[in-house]
């Protein structure tokens, strides 16, 4: 038996800190289901009994139908365009020499740190000025911009991460530059990519305050179920929708999480 | 000269990283089939060089030109050249045979052909079997084997090697320095071959570029350059070697009389043009080519000193004398078993003898 060494001992009160914090990030979330199950149109306690008729309302929801396929679509269209911005902005900043680099990057950054709300507000008078119809199209326009840095911070450590020397290598076997993006840059960075367009997907699958200010008559689903808090009848189908997306995030979480370490530890990549 | 002896001609070439001059201004030519070394320690400009020839850099100034055609508009994807890397960049996610086959796909060949030469090519490098491996499933030596490969298969030119050997032990490198030259006699090819390991230049090459601050301090044969280097600097590097400080007192058909510092006034012959009286020069001279002796040796140089301690080599000793008016003591190589130290205790008295002939005299 071997003792644990004084880093590995047991910590009883970061234990507890962890049991806390765990708590406390869940807890309020577990609402979610928890009422989604409950036969009664009020969210309050005690609960009433066991239903699926919320579930069942979920699916025959016309309007929430639509602005659920309204998110997929923006979301789709969002996370794709910022990855491809976020694949060539950073391959540039790491690979190629650029004057001014670390003022580009960083500006490149910075609607990281802007408040949503100033951007929308900026991105709603420019929409006005340049006489853009606010549609679903200025929506994603508006999520590609908060997504790009999000895109970027995943992308150019992936990008850091392997040896410039690989790309040369391809160029000295023979490929033109393009050839060596296709056959070598992609594949090595394609974990970064598929965790980015995750990460940009439910960035925009759950963003408000952008989509609230450039929607046209089309809504998103986040606004859609903030025009039904006024209903109370309406609710429940929500909390039903809202417990089956936070299934189905914690699966594409775990993913993207899972593809970002995957190939970092030298385990062989997606095999292409 | 015939036309071949300047298959690759370096003229004038520079590069410089903003103050650092990486490369300054060399001048060489390289023949075909010619198995040539760039020597030098670390951050003289080696690699630099290299990607020069590549493409990967663009000189600051100067041009390559390989078979008579100059380069500087050429991209690395279309020179004569291939190079394998210092750190061999295998490509991870593709498997051995992949890897071999990438740069065939740009020649134009059919994949019957393809898959025979990924074949040959795993065979030379006694690899058969492994095709279906990754980089990480490959020990160093087996990397290193693949990244040959993958440069041979495309049947260059020129192959340029980055310090191929760096990363693998001493049995393993030794080995594969046998294998690397057999192979470069057996395909015929011109290598250019960078390392900072003067044993394995020595070794391994037709010709040497001792290189040092971006520049060639000499170009020659490893023999010329281990009997006859052009200068200090140069003579450090190749070997082990004593310099004795000295002033030429005369010099007289050929032979010049030496005033030295702990070998007291010798005599050496020379026609080199440094060698006149009253300079400040330097006398080096191999431990090899010094003896011991216990008592002095007649009509043969000798000076008087103190053992101090010997170095194991395992197939000869070096023994440290020191002498009077020297700081340094003379390292003397001594044949183990020959019994010309045997008898020899530390702090005894000896004598070192040299023959006119060992003597090699550099500038300043
Ligand atoms: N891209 C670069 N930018 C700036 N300086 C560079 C660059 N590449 C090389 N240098 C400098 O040029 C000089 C020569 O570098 P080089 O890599 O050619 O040395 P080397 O002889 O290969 O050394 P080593 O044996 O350590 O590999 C060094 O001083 C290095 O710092
Ligand atoms: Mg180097």
């Amino acid at each position: 038996m071997s003792e644990p060494s004084y880093i590995d001992r047991p910590n009883r009160p970061l234990y507890a800190y962890a049991m806390f914090y765990l708590a406390f990030l869940y807890i309020p979330i577990l609402f979610l289901p928890l009422f989604s199950f409950n036969d009664s149109t009020y969210i309050a306690f005690p609960l009433k009994g066991f239903t699926f008729e919320w579930y069942e309302q979920m699916f025959s929801d016309a309007p929430m139908g639509a602005a659920l396929v309204n998110s997929l679509k923006v979301g789709a269209v969002a996370s794709v365009f910022a990855t491809l911005l976020g694949v060539f902005a950073a391959k540039a900043v790491t690979r190629y020499h650029i004057p001014g680099k670390r003022p580009i990057v960083f500006v490149i950054m910075l609607p990281l740190v802007v408040p949503g709300i100033l951007l929308g507000v900026a991105l709603l008078i420019l929409m006005k000025q340049i006489g853009v119809q606010l549609s679903l199209i200025t929506v994603t326009i508006g999520h590609i911009l908060i997504c790009v840095p999000f895109a970027m911070a995943t992308l150019i450590p992936r990008f850091e991460g392997f040896d410039k020397s690989m790309e040369e290598a391809s160029a000295d076997l023979g490929a033109n530059a393009i050839s060596t993006f296709w056959r070598v840059t992609l594949p090595m960075v394609l974990p970064g990519i598929i965790a980015s367009m995750l990460l940009c997907f439910t960035i925009s699958f759950d963003e408000f305050i952008i989509a609230f200010m450039l929607n046209g008559s089309e809504k998103t689903l986040p606004i859609h179920i903030f025009s039904q808090l006024r209903f109370p009848a309406r609710l429940p189908p929500v909390l039903a929708l809202g417990s089956a997306i936070i299934a189905i995030s914690f699966v594409v979480v775990f993913f993207s999480q899972w593809l970002r370490r995957y190939g970092v530890d030298d385990k062989p990549s997606l095999g292409i | 000269m015939s036309g071949n002896d300047a298959y690759i001609q370096i003229s004038d070439i520079s590069k410089h990283f903003g103050a650092v001059k990486a490369v300054d201004s060399v001048n060489f030519s390289i023949a075909s089939g010619e198995f040539f070394s760039l020597l030098g320690s670390s951050g003289c400009g080696k690699t630099t060089l290299l990607r020069l020839l590549a493409g990967f850099e663009a000189p600051t100034k100067g041009e390559v030109y390989i078979d008579g055609a100059p380069m500087s508009q050429v991209a690395p994807h279309k020179r004569p050249t291939n190079m394998v890397f210092q750190n061999y960049a295998i490509f991870p996610h593709l498997n051995v045979e992949a890897n071999l086959a990438y740069g065939l796909r740009y020649d134009k060949i059919e994949k019957s052909e393809m898959n025979k030469r990924v074949e040959e090519a795993l065979e030379m490098v006694q690899l058969a079997g492994y095709g279906k491996r990754r980089s990480n499933e490959l020990s160093g030596g087996q990397r290193q084997r693949v990244a040959l490969a993958r440069a041979l298969i495309k049947r260059p030119k020129v192959l340029l090697l980055d310090e191929p050997l760096g990363a693998l032990d001493k049995k393993l490198r030794e080995e594969m320095q046998l294998e690397l030259r057999a192979l470069q006699e057996a395909v015929g090819i011109t290598f250019i071959f960078v390392t900072h390991d003067q044993e394995e230049a020595l070794t391994l090459s037709d010709r040497i570029a001792v290189m040092a601050r971006g520049q060639t301090l000499q170009i020659a044969s490893p023999k010329e350059l281990y009997n006859n280097p052009v200068s200090v600097e140069v003579a450090e590097f190749i070997g082990q070697m004593n310099f004795v400080n000295a002033s030429v007192v005369d010099v007289k058909s050929g032979k010049a009389v030496l005033e030295t510092a702990g070998l007291g006034k010798i005599t050496a012959s020379t026609s080199k043009s440094f060698v006149q009286k009253g300079n400040d020069i330097v006398v080096a001279i191999r431990p090899e080519q010094l003896s011991l002796r216990d008592k002095p040796a007649r009509g043969q140089h000798g000076v008087k000193g103190t053992m101090k301690t010997s170095a194991y080599l395992g197939d000869r000793s070096h023994v440290y004398v020191s002498v009077e008016g020297r700081e340094q003591a003379l390292a003397v190589s001594a044949q183990e078993g020959t019994g010309s130290v045997g008898g020899l205790d530390r702090g005894s008295d000896v004598y070192v003898t040299w023959s006119d002939e060992a003597l090699i005299l550099l500038p300043h």
